[in-house]
């Protein structure tokens, strides 16, 4: 991988983990706040079902993901089992793709 | 007379630490312990010094486990209990005893592109560089490395990673980054970017602990990630 897109990877890295900062705490937040009061799962699936902005959230939340944790991921095989190369560069790729899938599988779950 | 026990790294064969004592004496360094060692105890231990006054950055070594010079290092600061263990410097192959193989080193920081590329010749008139200016202050801040390798020592990415340019190699590069009379910073901006450059550092900061300038590569590292990447969004290199 050349050395721009290797600049690039880290620079989609910062910018995922800046979004994931956000949505975790929103996220805590609000499973704490959603609790608090003995919300059920079944009341807690009413309020998201259909819920577009919940949706674009988790969305949003899924594709930080998909970004950053691959990436990372990338750099502690390389650094652990000296592993590099375009091999280690697919498998990222493959669980980037794997994790946007189940996120989004988990996300239209609670949206539809 | 009060003494020290000093055990030494030396690699005769698979290697091994050997244990001397050497007299304790006022004001004494690691290299004067080093040195009686090789003058009085045995002359077979090689290790390497120059100036014995903290400038030509020759005579760094493992000290009780941390990357220092030994001639600007006094004994009473350092030892435990009276023991002493040196050891050549880490992530550096070994020629013999205390004495590394830096070729790895100094080839980096030539990966680096840590040579200056002006533009003006000798007609022109001086370049004006404001000393206040954000690029000098940079520049001064990084410049006064003198290349000993505690940094490369002590940095676990280099360990992880032998192919990473390393602490010293990319403060060099980011002094020459903000040296602003300099013509190659998107060749060298390539040159250091990526895994085995700015990009694969950890910010442990091991390197700024251990400089014996007091220079903070971790700072210049990360100012090349982040010139590094928006080079790399406006297709500069």
């Amino acid at each position: 991988m050349k050395a721009r897109a290797q600049a690039l990877l880290w620079l989609a890295q910062r910018v995922s983990a800046a979004v994931l900062a956000l949505c975790v705490v929103v996220h805590l937040a609000t499973m704490i706040y959603a609790v608090r009061g003995g919300l059920s799962a079944a009341e807690i699936l009413g309020r998201t079902h259909g819920n577009y902005g919940w949706f674009a959230f988790y969305t949003l939340f899924v594709f930080a993901v998909a970004v950053h944790a691959p990436i990372g991921l990338r750099t502690v095989v390389a650094e652990t089992f000296g592993w590099r190369g375009s091999a280690l560069d697919a498998l990222t790729l493959l669980v980037g793709i794997a994790l946007a899938l189940a996120g989004m599988r988990a996300v239209l779950g609670v949206f539809s | 007379m009060a003494s020290l026990k000093v055990t030494v790294w030396r690699s005769a064969g698979a290697g091994g630490y050997q244990a001397y004592e050497v007299p304790r004496l006022e004001a004494q360094t690691v290299l004067d312990v080093v040195t009686y060692i090789q003058r009085v105890i045995d002359p077979s231990l090689s290790y390497r010094f120059a100036c014995r006054v903290g400038v030509c950055g020759s005579c760094a070594m493992n000290v009780n486990g941390k990357a220092r010079w030994t001639c600007r290092t006094h004994v009473e600061k350092v030892t435990a209990d009276g023991k002493l263990q040196i050891a050549p410097l880490s992530n550096l192959p070994v020629i013999k005893d205390l004495v590394t193989n830096m070729e790895q080193f100094f080839d980096k920081w030539a990966k680096a592109r840590g040579r200056f590329s002006g533009a003006r010749t000798r007609d022109d008139d001086f370049a004006r560089v404001m000393p206040d200016s954000p690029q000098r202050r940079n520049v001064d801040a990084g410049i006064e490395c003198i290349g000993c390798g505690a940094c490369y020592s002590a940095c676990d990415v280099v360990q992880w990673n032998p192919d990473y340019l390393g602490p010293a190699a990319l403060n060099r590069a980011w002094t020459l980054h903000n040296d602003v009379r300099d013509t190659m910073h998107a060749e060298r901006l390539a040159a250091v970017a990526g895994d085995a450059g700015c990009h694969a550092c950890h910010t442990h900061t091991s390197c700024s602990e251990r400089c014996p300038k007091q220079i903070s590569p971790t700072i210049g590292i990360a100012g090349l990630k982040r010139a590094a990447a928006a080079a790399a969004l406006d297709g500069e290199i």
